[in-house]
């Protein structure tokens, strides 16, 4: 098998092999990127191009590796027993299986996508060691082994919030997805917006790679937002002129500048411009 | 298979693991991709490099293993008198009558070890040193220079470069594992735990006196786990004399980020006036005004100076001190601004303490420091963190 470009994402050269490698020698893909450069959506499409089932587990700060194995609630089981229900005889009723659990039992070769892994807890990754490693764990409670039956596809994403143990980063393989150049930024447009103009699509690049050159920004805008971005001109029917007339901020910019530190800079770079002429 | 390529990755300082060096000859073996430099220099750095930051280093380790490798043999298996040969086809006239001067090729080679051995800085002009732009017969590559060219014969298949790469100087470098791990034991002692958070974690004692309050029933008390509070704000002095320095106190600063909750980085020279800077490389062009570092960072943010002091005391003392610009105000105004800002801080300082008091500027310095200045050792580093914890 091989990851291309879909009718509805554009995979770069690097990238594609990147994730080919990790499907054949089944290791975990460890994906690091500017925000908006399409981590998550690499692992959709992936699933959707293998017509395959994606698990998706969404780390938050507070998430615990043992949460995505499986819990023990204990307290509705205490519960159950003040109210005297028969449930309580058998522990199994009170395991709640989680995302890996899920993936590991699953039919077919599902893609399983640990979103975020940075946001967790700094031992996190040390948690998931032996698991992702063997793929396989015990449960203590009812004292099962839960063995995959193929192993899973795991794409892990990471915003770089926290560094991530030697040992974790060992057993990964890791991909940074660079910023896409000019044409491969025009390719993956034309894929959402197949009849952009191509002027206005051409004019908004332009001041799109000019604003990301403008230094000190708190946050770069990315594809993601361009994409935003063009949604929005292209609803309001913004002709490639408006775009070019350096009269301060480019119309629209809400959707490109995320805070008003970035917004007061540019502002006042355009009127520094605007002044020198 | 491999092997060579993989001593080469760790002695760029990458540290691969055998594992790894395993999984890519898998992946070779699997056919993930089949003879394509290109592909498998993406598929050597997927599988072996784990952080964006040292892909850098693989492209130099990758670039000196495949255009090293065949060079490396050729060269020892090429007999002398052919090195000398071409070695005086390399050299200008000038150099030819110094090598005659030094002796011989022989000499000329011995005096380039010991002068490779001798000197430490980059070097540009002039006449002894190895460098860039100098009368010297050695070098044109700076300090690190590829070596002497010799051989360059008219085929390109057929080259001979006997490569300088042992950088003898470097030796500093052995020192360092030792002083890293010594610096993030020193550094845990800032650790300072507090609870701040989402209330996650089983709060027992209360949990039972509310239960036995409720008569039995279960009431589940809460409480936040603890996390690592410490904010730290480090400011380096960067250029001339603290250059030796920079990179090693950066890289040990970074690896005890884990230590901290958030930990910054600013660049000084000297002196702190009204601008400090994130980026050496785009100092004169992105500087961050002092007041907005006192503004951005809040009062509970712990403050360390890193620097030898070593200047003229007009530096500190006197509007227009700095060497650098026109400052309208002493460094001294703004070393007291930052203090009376951070009520913890302290200042590093990697001279030898015995050589302070040769220094009027380090005595100027301490003094504004209100004494809260260290030398950059075990022991300095020790009383440093503990005198971090205490105010003013």
């Amino acid at each position: 098998m091989s990851f291309t470009s879909t009718s509805n994402y554009i995979v770069a050269d690097d990238l594609g092999l990147a994730v080919n490698a990790a499907v054949t020698l089944e290791k975990p893909l460890l994906l690091k990127g500017e925000p908006g450069t399409g981590k998550t959506r690499l692992a959709e499409e992936l699933a959707a191009s293998l017509g395959v089932p994606l698990i998706r587990w969404q780390i938050k700060s507070t998430t615990k590796a043992q949460q995505g194995l499986y819990e023990y609630d204990a307290v509705s089981r205490l519960r159950d027993s003040q109210l005297g229900s028969d449930k309580v005889h058998d522990i199994a009723n009170y395991i709640k299986p989680g995302k890996l659990w899920q993936a590991f039992s699953a039919t077919t070769r599902p893609v399983l996508l640990i979103d975020e892994i940075d946001k967790a807890d700094i031992e996190f990754p040390n948690d998931l060691l032996h698991e992702l490693d063997q793929m396989e764990f015990h449960v203590y409670e009812t004292g099962e082994q839960i063995r995959a039956q193929q192993r899973p596809i795991v794409i892990i994403t990471s915003n770089n919030e926290k560094e991530l143990p030697d040992a974790f980063l060992r057993r990964c393989f890791f991909h940074y997805i660079k910023f896409p150049d000019a044409d491969t930024l025009a390719k993956i447009v034309q894929v959402h917006f197949p009849d952009i103009r191509q002027q206005l699509l051409s004019t908004a690049l332009e001041v799109f790679f000019d604003l990301r050159q403008v230094p000190n920004l708190k946050k770069k805008p990315s594809t993601s937002e361009l994409i935003d971005w063009l949604k929005l001109l292209l609803a309001e029917q913004i002709q490639p002129a408006d775009l070019q007339q350096n009269t301060g901020l480019m119309p629209l910019f809400g959707a490109l500048l995320k805070n008003e530190q970035d917004v007061q800079l540019v502002e006042k770079l355009a009127f520094m411009a605007r002044r020198q002429r | 298979m491999l092997i060579e390529f993989f001593y080469c990755l760790r002695k760029h300082g990458l540290s691969t693991s055998i594992t790894e060096l395993l999984d890519l000859l898998a992946a070779l073996e699997r056919g993930v991709i089949f003879a394509n430099v290109d592909d498998f220099y993406t598929l050597a750095r997927l599988v072996l490099v784990k952080d964006e930051s040292l892909y850098d280093k693989f492209d130099q380790a990758f670039a000196e293993y495949f255009t090293g490798v065949e060079q490396v043999d050729l060269a020892a298996s090429i007999p002398p008198e052919w090195l000398e040969q071409a070695l005086q086809r390399q050299l200008s006239d000038e150099d030819k009558a110094k090598l005659q001067a030094l002796g011989g090729l022989d000499e000329l080679l011995k005096t380039f070890r010991e002068r490779l051995a001798e000197q430490q800085k980059h070097h540009a002009g002039g006449n002894k040193w190895i460098g860039t732009g100098g009368t010297s017969p050695f070098g044109a590559y700076g300090y690190n220079p590829e070596g002497i060219r010799v051989g360059q014969d008219r085929s390109n298949a057929r080259r001979a470069v006997k490569v300088w790469d042992q950088r003898e100087f470097k030796d500093l470098d052995g020192g360092q594992q030792l002083t890293q791990r010594h610096l993030q034991l020193a550094l845990r002692k800032l650790r300072k735990f507090a609870r701040s958070g989402a209330a996650t974690e089983l709060d027992l004692n209360n949990t039972i006196r509310a239960t036995s309050q409720k008569g039995g029933l279960l009431d589940l008390q809460w409480q936040a786990e603890r996390h690592n509070a410490i904010k730290v704000l480090i400011l380096f002095d960067v250029g001339g004399s603290m250059d030796d320095y920079i990179y090693e106190c950066e890289q040990l600063f970074s690896a005890a980020r884990s230590e901290f909750k958030h930990l910054e980085f600013y660049y000084f020279h000297n002196c702190v006036y009204e601008h400090v800077w994130q980026h050496n490389s785009r100092r004169f062009t992105e500087k961050t005004p002092t007041k907005e570092l006192i503004n951005k960072y809040g009062r509970d943010y712990k403050l360390i100076f890193v620097g030898d002091a070593t200047m003229g005391p007009y530096e500190i003392a006197y509007p227009g001190g700095s060497v650098e610009h026109w400052n309208e105000e002493p460094g001294s105004v703004w070393m007291q601004r930052l203090l009376g800002q951070y009520q913890h801080a302290v200042w590093l300082n990697p001279q030898p303490q015995q050589h302070w008091h040769y220094y009027a500027s380090i005595d100027m310095m301490n003094e504004l420091m209100g004494h809260r200045m260290f030398p950059l050792t075990l022991d300095g580093l020790t009383t440093a963190m503990s005198r971090l914890l205490q105010k003013g």
